[in-house]
């Protein structure tokens, strides 16, 4: 039987009196990837915040490597959706990369060559080996959501969190990311926050459609239903086939609002 | 410069306190300027006006009554942002026009005449005595320790605070250590260049090593070389044309800001063609 990482219990969130999440439950195991799809406002990021521990719950409760979340902050890798940053900020793409190792260290701990080496193999998983001397301002778009996928990962994280990785991108960036995360996914569990709903179902192993109004549906092996997908999302959803030629190992159907 | 001058203590002590506040300067306004806190700076720095006052009222040190108030004022703005939810601007507001009136109000409770009150508002380097060289040295030391200790959670909470936070660094604490920082390097720059000035070098020797920097270490020792030079040439010119020396500093550093960044703009310009 495989380890509980998540578990969220009738989860309920409120912001400024405007409910953003009601009564959720699910739960997340050692080894999956899990996708949480919706529409704007329909609380993905909220929900990516309680497991983090930045937002507290109003109501139920949520538990991450069953404890409270953020009690384990070095066993959490998260790439935010975007970094909004000084781009003339002195700070080279290794020196960020290296804050992932951060929740490893305590506050009166320098990084050291063990942090170093780390962060320069996350480097070099995320395909930035090279590039590791250029100021994170001078990175494109693709590379900058690279760094920051190679900063979650320096920390060898046991779960990896990502909030929109590929919202910014161009196409062939986002297939790359994605690439990137099919091969992760053997070695970390995933939660994947996306719009992205046309290519996420090639990749994940599982889906969840949220939306504000606290319907939510689990489908196993990226395969949501039509009647899943015509409530999480107020607008008409048409379920199209896609090719299993594209990517053999895939599932047979993407969801597509 | 003439070489005589250099043989009054006044004029030695002008120097030293030139160098060794450009070092609090250097290092503390590499963070005011990154993390984009200068007008909290500027609302520490000018609530520190009431311990002025007090210094006075108390008959003591100014500058000793500059350390509390600044303080304070930097772990109340700082708390009142973070924990009781009020716009960091309307706390910077309030506390910089209270910290004024308590200085005015002191002053004017305090018998007699107050003597070198313009020195604190608008800084005259060459009134520091030696035993305020000793107090600058030593927060100097302070802040160079504090910085280099926790160098790493200065860092991430400057560049990504909420990565920090999720990375289990207590933010709000290293924030408000990071604001008494600032109280600290306010005290040491009183006597340069005064509290109403005080702004000006907190951000504009940053601000400029920022262009040429490639760490914040980096930032951090040239924004300290450029500190020295501006203090020490405007210490210089000052004397020479018989000016305020806090002023001229900060026209010197202001000139030299503006000038980098319209060349700047013109390379940009230029590259852009």
């Amino acid at each position: 039987m495989r380890r509980e990482i998540v578990r969220c219990h009738r989860l309920g969130v409120e912001l400024g009196g405007v409910r953003v999440l009601r009564d959720l439950s699910f739960s997340v195991d050692e080894g999956d990837f899990l996708a949480i799809v919706g529409p704007n406002g329909g609380g993905k990021t909220t929900l990516l915040r309680v497991l983090l521990g930045l937002q507290k719950p109003s109501e139920g409760h949520a538990e991450v490597f069953g404890a409270a979340p953020g009690s384990y902050p070095e066993k959490i890798g998260y790439v935010p959706q975007r970094l909004f940053f000084d781009r003339d900020f002195p700070l080279g793409v290794r020196e960020a990369v290296l804050m992932g190792r951060m929740a490893l260290k305590t506050p009166f701990q320098h990084y050291n060559k063990t942090d170093r080496a780390a962060a320069e193999e996350a480097l070099r998983i995320v395909g930035l080996g090279a590039i590791g001397n250029r100021r994170i301002g001078a990175l494109s778009g693709g590379e900058l959501q690279r760094a920051l996928i190679a900063r979650a990962l320096a920390g060898k994280p046991e779960l990896l969190l990502l909030d929109e990785p590929t919202a910014s991108v161009d196409p062939e960036m986002k297939t790359s990311i994605y690439d990137l995360l099919d091969k992760l996914k053997k070695s970390v569990t995933i939660v994947l926050v996306t719009h992205d709903t046309g290519t996420v179902s090639r990749f994940v192993g599982r889906v969840l459609c949220l939306n504000c109004s606290m319907v939510i549906r689990e489908n196993p092996a990226g395969t949501p239903g039509g009647d899943a997908a015509q409530q999480v999302y107020p607008y008409p959803v048409d379920l199209l086939v896609h090719h299993p030629s594209e990517r053999p190992e895939s599932n047979s159907q993407i969801l597509r609002p | 410069m003439n070489g005589d001058i250099l043989a009054f203590e006044f004029f030695r002590n002008a120097v030293f306190a030139s160098l060794l506040a450009s070092i609090a300067c250097g290092i503390v306004g590499s963070y005011v300027v990154v993390k984009k806190i200068g007008f909290i700076s500027g609302g520490i720095a000018h609530t520190a006006f009431g311990g002025i006052g007090l210094g006075y009222y108390l008959g003591i040190n100014p500058l000793f009554g500059v350390i509390p108030f600044s303080l304070g004022a930097a772990i109340a703005i700082g708390l009142l942002g973070r924990k009781a939810k009020v716009a960091e601007d309307t706390a910077i507001a309030a506390f910089w026009a209270v910290g004024m009136a308590v200085g005015v109000i002191l002053i004017g409770l305090t018998p007699g005449y107050a003597p070198n009150l313009f020195s604190y508002l608008f800084g005259n380097i060459l009134t520091v005595p030696t035993g305020d060289l000793w107090m600058i040295a030593m927060l100097d030391l302070l802040i160079a320790g504090v910085t280099w200790t926790f160098s790493k959670e200065f860092l991430a909470l400057s560049f990504d605070e909420e990565y920090a936070e999720v990375s289990g660094v207590k933010t709000t604490l290293f924030y408000l250590l990071l604001l008494c920082l600032i109280a600290l390097t306010v005290v040491i720059l009183v006597r340069i260049v005064g509290i109403v000035l005080v702004i000006a070098l907190l951000t504009i020797p940053a601000a400029i090593a920022r262009v040429f920097s490639r760490s914040l270490g980096g930032m951090m020792l040239l924004a300290t070389l450029l500190s020295a030079f501006f203090s020490l040439a405007g210490l210089w010119i000052s004397y020479e044309l018989d000016l305020a020396s806090g002023a001229t500093i900060i026209i010197l550093a202001g000139g030299a800001f503006l000038m980098v960044h319209a060349g700047r703009l013109v390379i940009s310009s230029w590259q852009a063609r």
